[in-house]
């Protein structure tokens, strides 16, 4: 498979400060890649090189196959979490300058412009001036300029903050259709729902390390641990917890007599469920049987506090 | 494709656009124009405000000594007493009363005489009155020693000395003041563009940083153009709204001159005359026609094209140079009211120039502190200037230093250009507290 973005040993420093420490990545061509990490970790100073606003000091960035070069800019789009506009510049004017910045010729540029204001229903707002608008409304204005020159890379960070569910739902479904025709997407947030949603590929960044990539579904089966969740229906609940406590690790139960349910939490040594299944098929109508498979959000904090602890 | 030309033209109609722009470039020429036919009109009319003295006549010294001027006219009182002159001077409304009394001799007249007011007595009117007397006094001691009064009249010619250059030019006095008012205004100009345009640079610097479109717009092109960009289309825009105030100043005055009917020379007049002068018994107008030709042929002499070139070329380079330092000071800071720490020792050597220009270079503009700061990067585009009126080569700036001076100056903007761009890329991006000298000079040694 051939990747859009590889970056190897990327170092980079401020005075005394390392922003990032030997940082590789390799972010696969038409996917959703999602780089999180907490504050301050290094995101932004990885995006910056990436759209090289600044250089990393060791370690270089290849961009689809060749080494990263300032005509790679017209490829790139860039939607930065810190956004905005020239407050007194129209809107119309102001999309067309930044879509003649990054290489658009100026008639190009109004068509696609058209195109895309239709798309958002934002057509009307082409004369008023961006302090005129809402904060969604121009952050809507923001994202059509940021993929208008229909870039093969794009970058967003943190892309939903400041829309409604509404509006950030319309642009989570640009999003995804812009990947359907063949986008590769960098998407650095801080809302772990949508990276479930939306990331087939994660970059975990931590104090200017990084400390897991892959694809998402492959992180989720490394970090499960074989806990199930089973519900049964029971009259004899008593005996069968015993009878459970003597042959597994049970981690918590819970009884409801109305129902007669008993719910239970297990840890399996591996992920062997026959045997609890075939056991418990003799003694109660199971009714409930699930894998707990950890969030993108528990894989998160879990990596992080480890790699904390490894540090202390 | 090039970048700059976009940036240019957009800095340049975002200036040109802005409200405030607009209102300065239209306004400013009919506020000027305002105040300049203000200034006139009010002049005009304290002239025309008469003063009225009554001389109250008892020697027989004086007869037509005090002659009605277009300031001060007078009235003489006749064969009525020294109160009852007081009184009718008074309910009269005179400014005041001179009066002379009957002594045996001039000298005895001149020393009793008194000038009643109602309030302390103005010192043009003093000095009037104090000069007629005098020359009264001059006049009856030279008759005494035995001078008819037409010798008199014929002694006291005034007197101007011939001058002329070594090479035989004449030369006429007063036309080292003209120079260093062009150079002057020359080196004013250039520090008004500076601060004013310089300013600008600065506040659209913040205003992208403070919207933050600036990690948008340095995702697609070089800081470094973006500043370029912004420094260029903002300075045209300078230069489009001097070229407005400059051509509708000139139309206005014109019109606003024809409608008032005041007399453009009238402006002039009384600044330049020497008090000597006015005393002077009939001034030779064909002097004065001729002195003022020599005058237009002396500014016609000037190297006036010399003078425009240095000044575009010493111009550009002063304001590339502190545009960039502006340009800097904005990207380090978050908002306008941390830029005083600064701003202040940007304008510094400016000032300095400006000073300097005027009590070294004009009194001695090839001295020592006048070839110092017209070498010197931060002030020679103004001192320079300042000493270009007094020619190129003998007599006036040596070739050797104009050529230096551009030199280090061309040296110097590639050095702050270096230095603020470096400051800029790393400014730009950063937010929060106000960074500290030593944090910019961390900076410039950050890789890019």
């Amino acid at each position: 498979m051939s990747h859009i973005l590889v970056a190897k040993d990327v170092t980079k420093q401020f005075g005394s400060h390392t922003a990032l420490k030997n940082v590789s990545l390799e972010i696969p061509k038409n996917s959703i890649y999602g780089l999180l990490g907490p504050n301050g970790a290094g995101k932004t100073t990885l995006i910056r090189i990436i759209n090289q606003i600044t250089y990393p000091d060791q370690g270089s960035v290849y961009f689809d196959g060749e080494l990263l070069k300032s005509e790679h800019i017209a490829q790139i789009g860039y939607l930065p979490e810190e956004r905005g506009l020239y407050k007194s510049m129209k809107v119309g004017e102001q999309a067309l300058y930044l879509a003649q910045l990054k290489g658009l010729s100026k008639d190009e540029a109004k068509k696609r412009l058209k195109y895309w204001f239709e798309r958002l229903e934002i057509g009307d707002w082409w004369n008023k001036k961006i302090q005129e608008l809402s904060k969604g409304m121009a952050q809507k204005i923001q994202f059509v300029v940021t993929v208008l020159h229909e870039p093969k890379l794009l970058i967003f960070d943190e892309p939903f903050s400041g829309f409604d569910p509404i509006n950030a739902n319309i642009i989570k479904e640009q999003i995804l259709s812009l990947k359907e025709k063949g986008t590769s997407i960098i998407f650095s947030t801080h809302r772990m729902e949508s990276v479930e949603e939306l990331c087939e590929y994660i970059a975990l960044i931590h104090k200017s390390e990084k400390i897991l990539d892959g694809r998402l579904s492959d992180i989720k089966k490394a970090y499960k641990n074989n806990i199930f969740k089973i519900g049964l229906e029971t009259d004899n609940q008593e005996v069968l917890v015993r009878e459970m406590q003597d042959k597994f690790d049970v981690l918590t139960q819970e009884y409801n007599s109305i129902e007669k349910q008993l719910n239970l939490t297990v840890q399996l040594p591996s992920n062997q469920s026959s045997e609890i299944l075939s056991f418990l098929g003799t003694r109660a109508n199971v009714n409930g049987f699930v894998e707990t498979i950890p969030s993108a959000n528990d894989i998160f904090i879990k990596t992080i506090q480890n790699k904390n602890l490894d540090n202390e | 494709m090039n970048k700059l030309p976009l940036i240019i033209k957009r800095e340049y109609i975002a200036k040109v656009r802005n409200k405030s722009f607009v209102v300065m470039t239209f306004l400013s020429p009919f506020l000027m124009v305002g105040m300049i036919l203000l200034i006139a009109y009010l002049t005009q009319l304290n002239d025309t405000d008469k003063k009225v003295i009554g001389v109250l006549n008892d020697s027989s010294y004086f007869s037509n000594e005090f002659v009605t001027s277009e300031a001060t006219s007078y009235i003489n009182f006749r064969d009525i007493s020294l109160a009852a002159a007081k009184d009718s001077t008074l309910s009269l409304g005179f400014y005041g009363l001179i009066y002379l009394p009957d002594e045996p001799n001039l000298e005895q007249v001149a020393q009793r005489a008194f000038f009643y007011s109602k309030d302390a007595p103005s010192a043009t009117i003093l000095g009037k009155l104090e000069n007629s007397i005098t020359g009264r006094l001059r006049q009856e001691r030279l008759r005494e020693m035995g001078l008819s009064p037409k010798e008199y009249a014929e002694m006291d010619r005034s007197y101007n000395i011939n001058i002329e250059t070594f090479d035989g030019n004449q030369n006429i006095k007063g036309i080292n003041e003209i120079k260093a008012i062009i150079g002057g205004a020359f080196g004013y100009l250039i520090m008004m563009f500076i601060i004013i345009y310089g300013g600008f640079v600065m506040r659209s610097v913040i205003e992208e940083k403070t919207s933050r479109i600036i990690e948008v717009i340095i995702s697609s092109v070089k800081p470094f153009h973006l500043m370029m960009g912004k420094i260029i289309g903002t300075s045209l825009a300078g230069i489009t709204q001097f070229a407005i105030w400059i051509v509708s100043g000139a139309i206005l005055l014109f019109i606003g001159l024809a409608i008032f009917d005041i007399d453009p020379a009238s402006l002039t007049k009384g600044g330049g005359m020497a008090p000597g002068m006015s005393n002077g018994a009939n001034v030779d107008v064909d002097a004065l026609t001729q002195n003022i030709q020599l005058y237009a042929q002396e500014i016609f002499d000037l190297p006036i094209f010399a003078m425009l070139f240095f000044f575009i070329v010493y111009f550009v380079l002063g304001y590339l140079i502190y545009s960039s330092i502006y340009a800097a000071i904005g990207a380090a800071v978050d908002n306008e009211t941390d830029t005083q720490q600064f701003i202040f020792p940007v304008i510094l050597p400016l000032m300095l120039a400006i000073y300097v220009g005027f009590f070294s270079v004009f009194s001695n503009p090839n001295g020592p502190i006048a070839v110092a700061f017209s070498l010197f990067p931060l002030t020679s585009p103004i001192v320079m200037l300042m000493r270009l009126p007094w020619g190129i080569g003998e007599g006036g700036v040596p070739v050797w230093q104009l050529i230096t001076s551009i030199l280090i100056l061309i040296g110097t903007f590639i050095g702050i250009v270096w230095v603020a761009a470096k400051i800029y890329r790393v400014g730009i991006l950063m937010y929060g507290k106000k960074p500290s000298y030593k944090e910019l000079y961390k900076w410039l040694k950050y890789s890019s």
